[in-house]
């Protein structure tokens, strides 16, 4: 791939701030490496660990599988639809953001807990419980995760070129095959980059999932779950679990990065 | 800008002249001033809000500051260097957590003790009658996380009672058991008898013979590097008096 290299001095009014904020987001994971008991290291690591870790990486690929199956056409939906209404709806969809993530698990569970409004049919017509189940572990991360992928989405079609899309209108296609054909694939790399977003967030999920989904291992405990409750008696055994779930997570995502997102930088 | 950084600097002298004030006079005399820390378990919360009150009305010119928090993050803190006068913690273990690292000097007195008490949902819709009633697989049941204190009680509980609990969710503290009861989530729970008082009538409780048996003391101490030792003292001995037996007491808690 070709890159263009900007010439001139870097601007020092961009430098300062970017260090700035670099050295602001890493210093407090350097904190984390410099406390890690590395001796102790194996002792620490227990088939729970891997047990956790893995429910946290199945959840959180699942939640955002859920997320792109109904956020790209949400995003569509308020990018391109022309509905009345769209920038309350816009704002209403951002919600899960700022809502505290306790909070959005016990609105979970009023909706659809076992005595909740569409929950309490769930389980009297179909037996279908979500909370204390996997599945619940899903649908919280993928509530408190969603947003990130419609932002990111709606972002990439909003600032999308739409003369193809009216272009492939003319010549005759439906706005099924047009969205399939033409508009899907020129926002991709916002949908990998709103999918990749959404993933980390439901990583890391900790607040909707303990209050929807509880924690029971090998069931619903994942890693942020194991993180909190190994605080309250080992905090060494905590900073472990926070270091193998940053290490696998920036794993993942740096291969991701270099096999999808290699746009020009 | 000027004027508010001016007001800054005007109440930042008078809340050290207030300290400066309050403070000498009740280390030369013995009187009770000034302002006081206290650092309690989170299921202190209504209690301790309510004595805080009767001990500035005992002892005017005094202010009570509350840290309320689970047991374990509040003796992480105070490990840290956190600035506190009094540590009311829920269980013996964060209380030696503390004086292990020497930032208390006089003994932790135990002022309380909490039982555990089963909690059901309203009109009990899982028929819970006992502690045996949590064996079984097919009841939503929570329980606390044994690393929490309220858990740590409850599998001393289910040992004594020679039952094997089926739990659906280990909770991160009590409070959020409650809420899985209260919601209706559960059938049933072990929480401290006096969190389903402080619920009011959205939780019942069902009665079980081993309570008795397993409880949780509530050690009290004044911190060593207390700014405030005279009014430390003060409180501890006011939360030890009739006075602070007597509110535990209504709250649910057995006083010794």
């Amino acid at each position: 791939m070709t890159r263009t290299r900007v010439r001139g001095r870097l601007p020092v009014g961009l430098v300062v701030p970017a260090v700035i904020g670099l050295a602001f987001l890493l210093v407090p994971l350097a904190g984390l490496l410099v406390k890690t008991p590395w001796t102790s290291l194996s002792t620490l690591l227990s088939a729970e660990v891997g047990e956790a870790l893995r429910l946290s990486l199945v959840c959180a690929s699942l939640a955002t599988v859920l997320c792109l199956f109904l956020g790209v056409p949400l995003a569509w939906l308020l990018a391109r639809s022309g509905l009345p209404g769209r920038g309350f709806l816009r704002a209403l969809v951002t919600v899960p953001l700022v809502l505290p993530p306790v909070v959005g698990g016990v609105a979970l569970l009023l909706v659809l807990g076992r005595r909740g409004l569409i929950g309490e049919h769930l389980d009297a017509w179909f037996g279908i419980s979500l909370p204390f189940t996997t599945a619940g572990v899903v649908v919280a991360e993928a509530f408190v995760a969603m947003p990130f992928l419609v932002i990111s989405v709606e972002g990439a079609l909003r600032a999308a070129d739409p003369r193809y899309e009216e272009a492939a209108a003319t010549l005759g296609a439906s706005r099924w095959l047009t969205f399939r054909r033409v508009t899907l694939p020129s926002v991709l790399p916002g949908v990998v980059a709103g999918a990749v977003l959404c993933w980390a967030r439901a990583l890391g999920e900790f607040g909707a999932t303990i209050t929807f989904a509880g924690n029971f291992p090998g069931e619903t405990t994942t890693m942020p779950l194991a993180v909190y409750l190994a605080l309250e008696t080992d905090p060494d055994a905590a900073i472990v679990l926070s270091i193998v779930l940053l290490l696998v997570s920036v794993g993942v995502l740096a291969g991701l990065r270099d096999r999808w997102i290699s746009g020009p930088s | 800008m000027s004027k508010s950084s001016a007001l800054v600097a005007v109440s930042a002298a008078l809340v050290l002249a207030g300290c400066g004030s309050g403070d000498r006079p009740a280390t030369a005399s013995g009187t009770v001033t000034g302002d006081v820390t206290v650092f309690a378990a989170a299921s202190l919360t209504e209690t301790f809000t309510r004595l805080g009150d009767d001990f500035e009305a005992a002892h005017p010119g005094t202010r009570v500051r509350f840290n309320f928090g689970g047991s374990s993050a509040l003796a992480q803190q105070l490990g840290q260097g956190a600035p506190a006068d009094v540590f009311a913690s829920a269980a013996p273990a964060n209380m030696k957590q503390v004086t292990d690292t020497k930032t208390i000097t006089d003994a932790p007195r135990t002022f309380a003790r909490n039982r555990l008490a089963i909690a059901v949902p309203k009109g009990n819709p899982g028929r819970i009658g006992g502690l045996a009633d949590f064996g079984d697989a097919g009841r939503k049941i929570a329980l606390c996380a044994e690393q929490v204190p309220c858990g740590a009680a409850s599998r001393k509980v289910f040992e004594l009672a020679g039952v094997t609990p089926r739990p659906d969710t280990l909770e991160q503290d009590v409070k959020a058991v409650l809420t899985k009861v209260s919601l209706g989530e559960v059938d049933g729970a072990l929480v401290y008898r006096t969190d389903v008082k402080a619920a009011g009538g959205k939780v019942e409780s069902v009665e079980f013979s081993e309570s008795a048996q397993a409880v949780n003391d509530y050690p009290i101490a004044p911190l060593a590097k207390a700014r405030n030792a005279v009014a430390a003292k003060a409180f501890v001995d006011f939360v030890l008096s009739g006075e602070g037996r007597a509110v535990l007491g209504a709250a649910g808690f057995d006083v010794p």
